[in-house]
């Protein structure tokens, strides 16, 4: 049998990898991947937490399905505006868009 | 050691390898494949939680429509970002180190907890989980108000989406 | 149980007892079991590709005047396995540049995205891989591996052809994936499941009677899905060579080929599966080996209509492919979906049931004759305006 704290573990660490990559990355698309990682690990962590801790109720997996809503919007979103930058001013690297920096 | 904890480590060091190779990969087309084996990861340990409907949408969703349009906006931002040397900001190393507390002091945190080792129990095979979750999720006793939200939003984000990525006319 | 009744069924019983009297761990032969299962499947699918290619070849011949092979063996049977020790005595090149693992992997992806349908295919009563409970989603997902392995073949292939094939390919294949898993989700309102055995279980009607469009539109997306002609842009010799496989040999390439062709097939089966009853038939409950050959004939016909559409229609522009798509087959299977649920909530177990869906299937379909009747006056009064037809001119 596979405790909890395995799947905790894991979705820490994944969720830690993709805090690195979002904020070490320079690349915005990069990024982006990161950020899925990080909602991934949240993902685990629900339906872990659902299948341990209250597998009588259905929430854990209910709220998995709207992160997975959250993710799609965020990548289309997201994906559209490093677009749009790219194709004004070419580059898709976070430090470069910094019109709006003081 | 039983057969399914050997699975699941086996699942969970790939998982980790390939989260890893995602942050660290200098070519991003590699970095997105390898997204989509930790993606892939990540359903396989939904099954072994017994949530098989969500690790069909987790390859539906993610590995069908996320990874695949990340491969594209990869190919479509191209040309002088290929291959440039430091792929990291130079902070690279502190937020290294702050990610590496992170996770020590969440796992630290957590072994406090005493429901950390806790078995799952076995769920009634009478029970159809996929009945219960779309009930809950269109019931007004359950998620019907997020779940409609969540859907308004993806129409929002499509329909932005198309907005920005737009090539505006007359350029 | 007597072999002539179930005769799966029976051997799988006899191999259990046997494994169980070796003493081994009921984990193992669970295990064993599946094993064995799958590897059953997987050669059933491999080797049904054989026949399929030299079926292709002798019925695109007949639409064509031809003979086709007919040297190899009795009617060219032999055919295929004259191209298979062809391909493996092939070259294997890897190009320079490519990038070597995904290079390699795109091809196995190509064939396991397919294989893995097979997994949940209901070959008779009693008789199927794994009968799991969101069979119809898990078809819609293990076919995002088959769009992933065309990414990567083109992308790695280091050429730009293979690259242009393969950007065309995910456009087309993501596109009608929607219409596809919206027409899918069909026959799961009106079986009350996703599984695909309760699906075939609950056609005492085929399905194709209360959704005739919707079949119908099936059909159409998985065409497109698997890129035959009239949806074959991602690979137009006259236009980008090879599209994605352009660089692949010998049986890299002999994989892609397979690849598509057992989709083709399989695309046959689901809508056999999805639309006309499976393998339900005729004394098919006691017997499942009628079952089985039920299900094959009705695939075989479906396989015949994609094959037959392959040999009559041309290829179609690549605008003209994706406003068919989301201008026409979207909305109108979205449309279908809402009305079909709506009239199945309001007359379903009443004797209305059956006359309002068709009504219903008649409506949009009327509704759509006469838009596109509309749309093909506008464009001929507009194409009246110019007193030439365009033409492209030399700058």
């Amino acid at each position: 049998m596979i405790p909890l704290s395995w799947y905790l573990i894991l979705a820490a660490g994944l969720f830690c990898i993709g805090f690195y990559g979002v904020l070490a990355r320079r690349n915005a698309i990069a990024i982006l991947m990161s950020i899925e990682l990080m909602l991934n690990a949240v993902n685990i962590n629900l339906v872990a937490f659902w299948r341990f801790l209250a597998p009588e109720s259905i929430s854990g997996q209910a709220f998995a399905v709207i992160v997975f809503a959250v993710a799609a919007a965020e990548v289309a979103v997201g994906l559209a505006l490093v677009i749009s930058i790219y194709r004004s001013r070419k580059t898709v690297i976070a430090e470069e868009i910094n019109l709006m920096k003081w | 050691m039983t057969p399914i904890q050997l699975v699941f480590l086996f699942v969970a060091f790939a998982t980790l390898w390939a989260a890893f190779m995602v942050v660290t990969r200098n070519n991003l087309v590699h970095a997105a494949l390898f997204l989509v084996i930790a993606l892939f990861g990540v359903a396989v340990l939904f099954v072994m939680l017994e949530a098989g409907f969500l690790a069909v949408i987790q390859v539906l969703v993610y590995i069908g429509a996320i990874a695949i349009l990340m491969i594209f906006a990869v190919m479509l931002t191209r040309g002088d970002v290929d291959d440039i040397p430091d792929i990291t900001n130079r902070y690279a190393g502190w937020v290294g180190l702050v990610a590496v507390l992170f996770f020590s002091s969440l796992v630290i945190l957590m072994a406090q907890w005493p429901s950390f080792t806790a078995l799952a129990k076995p769920i009634l095979s009478s029970r159809d989980t996929i009945v219960e979750l779309g009930t809950a999720l269109v019931s007004p006793n359950g998620y019907v108000i997020p779940f409609e939200v969540a859907s308004v939003m993806l129409l929002a984000a499509l329909i932005g989406a198309l907005v920005v990525a737009r090539p505006r006319k007359g350029k | 149980m007597t072999f002539f009744e179930d005769p799966v069924v029976f051997l799988s019983n006899l191999i259990q007892d046997l494994l169980v009297g070796l003493n081994l761990a009921p984990s193992v032969v669970t295990f064993f079991m599946t094993l064995l299962g799958v590897v059953i499947v997987a050669s059933f699918g491999l080797i049904a590709v054989i026949f399929l290619i030299w079926l292709e070849r002798k019925v695109a011949a007949r639409f064509q005047d031809r003979i086709g092979p007919n040297r190899a063996g009795p009617y060219g049977l032999l055919q295929t396995f004259a191209d298979i020790i062809k391909l493996i005595t092939k070259e294997d090149i890897t190009p320079d540049n490519a990038d070597k693992v995904a290079f390699n992997i795109a091809p196995i992806l190509s064939v396991v995205s397919v294989l893995l349908i097979w997994a949940v295919i209901p070959f008779a009563s009693g008789w199927i891989g794994s009968d799991i409970n969101v069979g119809v989603l898990y078809i819609g997902a293990v076919g995002s591996f088959g769009i992933l392995s065309v990414l990567m073949a083109g992308w790695s292939s280091n050429n730009k052809y293979a690259l242009l094939g393969a950007f065309r390919a995910v456009a087309q294949l993501i596109s009608y994936e929607v219409p596809m898993l919206i027409t899918l989700l069909i026959p799961v309102l009106l079986a009350r499941t996703m599984g695909l055995m309760g699906i075939v279980e609950a056609q005492s009607t085929w399905f194709v009677v209360y959704a005739p469009l919707p079949a119908l539109i099936f059909l159409i997306s998985s065409i497109a899905e698997i890129g035959r002609t009239p949806f074959d842009l991602l690979e137009a010799e006259s236009e980008i060579v090879a599209g994605f496989h352009t660089e692949y040999t010998g049986m890299k390439f002999g994989l892609f080929f397979a690849g598509e062709f057992l989709h083709a097939f399989t695309i046959g089966v689901l809508t056999a599966i999805l639309f006309f009853g499976g393998w339900r038939g005729p004394g098919a409950e006691t017997y499942p080996v009628l079952g089985v050959i039920y299900l094959m004939l009705k695939a075989l016909g479906g396989y015949f209509i994609v094959m037959w559409v392959r040999t009559t229609l041309p290829r179609i522009r690549i605008d003209h492919m994706l406003n068919f798509n989301w201008k026409l087959l979207v909305p109108v299977t979205l449309a279908l979906l809402m009305l079909i649920a709506v009239l199945d909530k309001a007359f379903a177990g009443t004797a209305l049931y059956l006359p309002a869906l068709i009504a219903a299937n008649l409506v949009v379909f009327a509704g759509l004759m006469v838009a596109l009747r509309q749309l093909a006056v506008r464009q001929r009064k507009e194409r009246k305006r110019f007193k030439k037809r365009p033409v492209a001119k030399p700058a």
